[in-house]
């Protein structure tokens, strides 16, 4: 069937306009960033791009001690999400074993999704305080190391291997461990792909919990480091903040445009809390 | 299921699933009772003890006109935000999905609010919509003489927030119903046409219904995260104000507990917020049963 050419027209205005609409913000920011402040203040406000973007960035960088911010965040999104998925893919590959307790188990994985970070956060901190985690990398990463959507996606694939395949294995003398190992964890690329992304994006945007449990520019990750850069009493360097704001967007959208693909095919999951 | 594996390998299944059983008892469950248990105690003025006080920081709580306006404002915001950003990235990612010259540039181009924090989100929005600054309140301004000044003006923040929010939002829901629609056959689509069904016909007789599973989780998902993990934007933008119209439940909670220091009363939030998620849980359980996760 062909569509009227009137309509595809006006798909084609609706879709510029929507883009538009949606990405306005970023390229907004990404103008405010090449201002001098004299320009950012004036009114009416101006929508151009300045003559001010290195000096902004650099500024930004120095200001907001960029370097160590972003391989703090990069450090704590890669070792959770590797964390996140090794747990995940052993722990249900239980699924393929039949053993006392195996579901009460698997509903106490589950349950994770029950309880969001704000219904605990203030045991959870005096246990980081108790073990001495407070500003440390500890306290950002390992608490985050169970994942129900982890477990749930791995399970779900899991099902669709035939049963045969692990009979055969077992028959030949291959281990659980080496069909894990060999067999499952290549066929499971795409799942794994999928995870890492969702679970990358998300350590790096979490700002909550590094709010409460550091402090030290030692373990400071980019969101509260550019909060910092906000002064509440004074009038606010909006293109410097905005400068520090796409450095540190960057990374994220990096991972995301790389693994966009698989993300899309693999994608049956839900984000954690 | 294979007994010679149960069998022979239990030890390793235990093994396997120990390290996330370990991690869910440490720092999800055993603190998650810690809340319900300090939800029953006052902290002394210097932090050093704590007092049993029965039910005293709920009752005082359900009877705090401060309590209930958040509580209010958190609904009222998380509807809001779920309801927009939902019904635009199906809007959007329905008519993406059409057989057109660069879909899939438009696809990238509406995604990429995903990257953003919930932080970023309200920096960004912040400044746009910013009453000294911002381009966008000052043509709002210009065009119909409405001042939206969101550093004193509560309405106008509030609204900063859900604009900021569902921003964000939109591009996390429009991946779902992406993946979603590539399940939608085509040849169905193509059946209808010559049986000459309007695009509306087509979308809610045909669509819809196979897009209403990921729609509904994305609700609850939504919903879930709307409600917990916005704190980032009130933070940056508003710290609760002006005058607690953005105080949301999450934003109220963090500065009862880490800047008052009311550890008991603040676990008492956290027990009505658990009340909510199991409220949520159980409408997920009983409308769409584990058929939501799997999809």
């Amino acid at each position: 069937m062909k569509r009227k050419k009137s309509t595809t027209i006006f798909i084609h205005l609706f879709l510029i306009i929507s883009v538009f609409l949606v990405s306005f913000p970023i390229i907004y920011a990404f103008m405010v960033s090449t201002l001098n402040i004299n320009e950012v203040y004036s009114s009416p406000p101006k929508l151009q791009l300045g003559n001010n973007l290195i000096n902004n960035y650099q500024e930004a960088w120095q200001r907001s001690n960029m370097g160590k911010l972003l391989f703090n965040s990069a450090f704590i999104s890669i070792v959770t999400a590797v964390g996140k998925i090794a747990l995940s893919i052993s722990a249900a590959f239980v699924y393929f074993g039949n053993f006392p307790g195996k579901n009460i188990l698997f509903i106490m994985i589950l349950i994770t999704h029950m309880l969001p970070l704000p219904i605990r956060i203030v045991p959870t901190y005096q246990l980081m305080d108790n073990l001495g985690w407070l500003d440390t990398y500890y306290a950002l990463t390992i608490p985050f190391f169970a994942s129900a959507t982890g477990v749930l996606l791995f399970r779900q694939f899991y099902m669709t291997v035939p049963e045969s395949l692990l009979e055969a294995s077992l028959i030949d003398g291959i281990t659980p461990l080496r069909f894990l190992w060999s067999i499952l964890i290549p066929l499971s690329k795409s799942n794994i792909v999928a995870l890492f992304t969702i679970e990358f994006i998300w350590v790096w945007n979490q700002y909550l919990w590094p709010l409460v449990t550091t402090n030290s520019a030692r373990v400071r990750v980019v969101q509260i480091g550019l909060k910092m850069l906000i002064p509440s009493d004074a009038q606010p360097e909006w293109n410097v903040i905005m400068a520090a704001l796409i450095i540190g967007v960057i990374p994220p959208l990096l991972v995301y445009l790389t693994l966009q693909k698989s993300l899309v095919e693999g994608f049956a999951m839900q984000q954690d809390k | 299921m294979n007994s010679k594996f149960a069998k022979k390998y239990r030890y390793l299944a235990y093994l396997l699933i120990a390290p996330s059983i370990i991690i869910v008892t440490t720092f999800l469950i055993y603190p998650s009772l810690q809340s319900l248990y300090l939800s029953f105690f006052r902290s002394t003025p210097f932090g050093n003890r704590i007092i049993y006080v029965g039910f005293q920081n709920f009752q005082r709580l359900l009877t705090s006109p401060a309590y209930w306006n958040s509580l209010t404002r958190s609904i009222v915001f998380t509807a809001v935000t779920v309801f927009i950003s939902i019904a635009s990235a199906l809007i959007l990612a329905v008519v993406t999905n059409k057989k057109i010259k660069g879909a899939k540039i438009y696809k990238s181009l509406l995604i990429w609010p995903f990257a953003f924090s919930f932080a970023f989100s309200g920096i960004i929005w912040g400044v746009l919509m910013h009453p000294n600054v911002g381009i966008m309140s000052y043509y709002i301004q210009v065009l119909t003489t409405f001042e939206f000044n969101w550093i004193n003006n509560g309405t106008a923040a509030f609204i900063l927030i859900i604009i900021a929010s569902s921003w964000r939002m939109l591009g996390y829901n429009f991946i779902f119903f992406i993946a979603a629609l590539q399940n939608v056959s085509p040849e169905l689509l193509e059946a209808a046409d010559i049986d000459g069904a309007s695009p509306v016909t087509k979308f809610w007789r045909i669509t819809f219904p196979l897009i209403s599973p990921i729609t509904f989780f994305l609700l609850i998902m939504n919903t879930l995260q709307v409600f917990f993990l916005t704190f980032g934007v009130v933070d940056v933008l508003t710290q609760g104000g002006p005058a607690r119209a953005t105080d949301i439940v999450t934003y109220k909670l963090f500065r009862d507990a880490f800047l008052s220091m009311r550890t008991g009363y603040a676990s008492a939030q956290s027990i009505i917020l658990f009340v909510f998620v199991a409220v949520i849980t159980i409408i997920q359980f009983k409308y769409a049963g584990e058929k939501v996760f799997y999809q």
